[in-house]
């Protein structure tokens, strides 16, 4: 894994609130056998009309989202199903961190997994950043702080542990498998 | 002997500690079962064979198919290519060859086993009191019925458990919800759970495990817990649980995979002791009154859009989100949804396909007809209800209504096995998303109970279960 230490981008923004995991990928996807090429499919519905043509004003048509890595979501972002899907479209689209005021916890956990990262700020940097779509900002995961070319700042909190796995390009899976001790262990024990 | 009173989450959290969190690091925690199906393990078994691993224990996984599943029968592999799209076809395909190489046994379609995840682990009494259960589905949560800490991961996580038969969690928060009162004619536990996640909205129980208490609890069967427990995800809570009582012995009593002879008295001793301690301490309480509780209905775009069935549709609320829900659900501030016109009618999901959910929609449709403008599909949970249901006679008061009854599966709930509801049809469904097009592109779904459901087909507008005389 791509180690995640800092990088800054411009935002777009999609400040409904509930952006459910339905909508980030369709479930008529899922049967997609592997990741690659799944960012094709992103908000697929919102995206492309009924021909499959690209909805224009939609913000991932527009042509500043070809350049973003930071996308500026309503609150609870992620909810509903657990499809990793969803993060996985949104990595193969080019995205590098979700901004909002809350995330769901499964999509969260499965974000977290695949280098994409969540990123809470309260609400008045919340509403700075959506009202100034567009803007550079700068993530810096080893300080946990984010910054605004205008000069705002504010620090976030990422669970250490895959902050650490992020940083190092550490898979967890490795962490689990080197316990293994400790799992016979558990497993005689019961 | 440790004397702080714990909640039930807390002991079965406690009781499956590999490794303990620390601030660096999250606990370890053992999953006594996985329960996998087609659409999200492919991934994580291609990650085994990259790594070179294989399933810890195979034994621990309990596989079968059901979200891409057709629910036309089948009797061979070769008619998936007529009944089935290539993308889910090859997907079953897949599972097939995963669980033969990796050594687990799957429910497919040969089996009598075979139907809802989250509908036969209860049903073979693989579900159990004080267990921990993973799934690569967010309506995991359906197992806590039965006090078991049951709850969806992803696929990455999938692979871990599979080869490791543990998982790396931070330990949640608990939520205590206080039912009261008893349900009166007509309502179900669907109606509970959408008036729950009504009130503490769709993300009001992040980072929390729900536990249902108060003194609803002991008159509610398993199959009500089951879809109470089901829904706590929409309310964004990562589990829900019911501390198990006397209804929850007596029904996994006798199951296939139940403890048995002696076990079973064991068995039975200690899930006694998982209750909530007097005095144990919630992160967070809510109350719910349910005597006062109508037959519910959501009128926008996700689970906590909801009111009462009689209720007009609220006015705006000034978000962005909330106005393209009503634009999207074609449905207007201040008009009630009684008596409009609907087009489909969905009874079945993980949600609302056990066999007291056909009966509750049977008592209804007996000797009546449900609406020709209305397709009304009904899909029981498991190959073992609908044998059930059939020597009940209950396909029979379907069929005879107009009904079309199918094999066990996924099937509407989220449209990936062709049975979608159609773009821009209005559907009245038992299922527990109504998120835009979630029964597939261009669908709009009020969520119901079973008997509102029926009566909605049989009335052809959404219809209040009552007018028809429920008992």
């Amino acid at each position: 894994m791509e180690k995640i230490l800092k990088f800054s981008s411009t935002t777009i923004n999609l400040a409904n609130e509930d952006i459910d995991t339905d909508q980030i990928v369709p479930a008529r996807f899922l049967t997609l056998p592997s990741k690659e090429g799944i960012g094709d499919c992103l908000f697929y519905d919102w995206r492309f009309d009924k021909l499959g043509h690209p909805i224009e004003d939609f913000v991932l048509n527009k042509p500043e989202a070809k350049n973003s890595s930071i996308l500026v979501a309503g609150n609870n972002f992620g909810c509903g199903s657990s499809r990793e899907h969803a993060p996985w479209a949104l990595v193969d689209f080019g995205f590098k961190a979700i901004i909002s005021t809350s995330f769901a916890d499964i999509f969260k956990n499965n974000a977290l997994k695949n280098g994409l990262i969540p990123i809470t700020v309260p609400e008045d940097m919340h509403k700075k950043l959506l009202g100034n779509e567009g803007l550079e900002v700068a993530v810096d995961l080893d300080n946990l702080k984010l910054e605004t070319e205008l000069g705002n700042s504010c620090s976030f909190s990422v669970d250490p542990f895959s902050r650490y796995c992020l940083m190092n390009g550490i898979d967890q899976l490795g962490y689990i498998l080197s316990q293994e001790l400790e799992i016979t262990n558990y497993e005689t024990s019961q | 002997m440790n004397s702080r009173p714990k909640t039930l989450f807390e002991k079965v959290w406690e009781q499956h500690v590999v490794v303990p969190e620390t601030l660096d690091t999250p606990a370890i925690i053992y999953i006594d079962l996985h329960l996998i199906h087609e659409v999200t393990t492919p991934q994580a078994f291609t990650l085994l064979r990259e790594n070179n691993l294989k399933v810890r224990d195979p034994k621990k996984v309990l596989a079968t198919m059901d979200h891409s599943t057709p629910t036309v029968p089948i009797t061979s592999l070769k008619d998936l290519d007529i009944v089935s799209e290539k993308g889910p076809a090859n997907q079953i395909r897949d599972m097939i060859k995963n669980c033969r190489d990796f050594g687990i046994e799957l429910y497919g379609f040969e089996s009598d086993r075979r139907g809802i995840v989250h509908v036969i682990g209860p049903e073979l009494g693989a579900t159990q009191p004080g267990r921990t259960m993973v799934c690569g589905d967010s309506h995991t949560s359906t197992h806590g019925a039965f006090g078991a800490l049951a709850f969806g991961i992803g696929t990455t996580e999938v692979a871990h458990v599979l080869a490791t038969q543990c998982l790396l969690q931070r330990k949640p928060k608990t939520l205590s919800v206080n039912l009261t009162g008893n349900l009166n004619s007509g309502v179900c536990a669907k109606d509970i759970i959408l008036k729950i996640v009504g009130d503490i909205g769709v993300d009001g129980g992040t980072g929390h495990v729900i536990e249902y208490r108060g003194n609803t609890v002991s008159s509610l069967s398993l199959e009500q817990r089951m879809t109470i427990c089901n829904m706590s995800i929409e309310g964004g809570a990562r589990a829900g649980m019911f501390a198990p009582d006397q209804s929850t012995f007596d029904y996994l009593e006798n199951r296939p995979m139940s403890p048995k002879g002696d076990d079973w008295v064991k068995a039975v001793n200690e899930w006694s002791n998982l209750v909530t301690d007097d005095g144990a301490i919630f992160d967070k309480e809510v109350d719910i009154d349910i005597d006062a509780l109508q037959p519910m209905i959501t009128f926008g775009t996700n689970p906590g859009m909801v009111m009462s069935i009689d209720a007009e549709v609220p006015h705006h609320n000034g978000s962005q989100s909330f106005k393209q829900a009503l634009n999207y659900m074609k449905v207007e501030s201040g008009k009630p949804l009684l008596e409009k016109p609907i087009d489909v009618v969905f009874i079945g999901s993980c949600t609302n396909s056990r066999l007291s959910d056909l009966q509750d929609a049977a008592d209804i449709l007996k000797d009546r007809k449900v609406d020709s403008n209305v397709r009304t599909m009904i899909v029981p949970g498991s190959q073992a209800i609908k044998a059930e249901a059939e020597s009940l006679g209950l396909d029979q008061i379907f069929k005879k209504a107009g009904a079309e009854w199918r094999e066990s599966g996924c099937s509407m709930c989220l449209g990936m096995n062709g049975d979608t509801v159609g773009e821009g049809k209005l559907a009245v469904s038992t299922s527990n998303r109504n998120f835009e097009g979630r029964q597939g592109k261009g669908s709009r779904t009020i969520l119901a109970s079973p008997k509102t459901a029926a009566a909605s087909a049989i009335s052809g507008v959404v219809q209040d279960p009552r007018i028809y005389g429920d008992k």
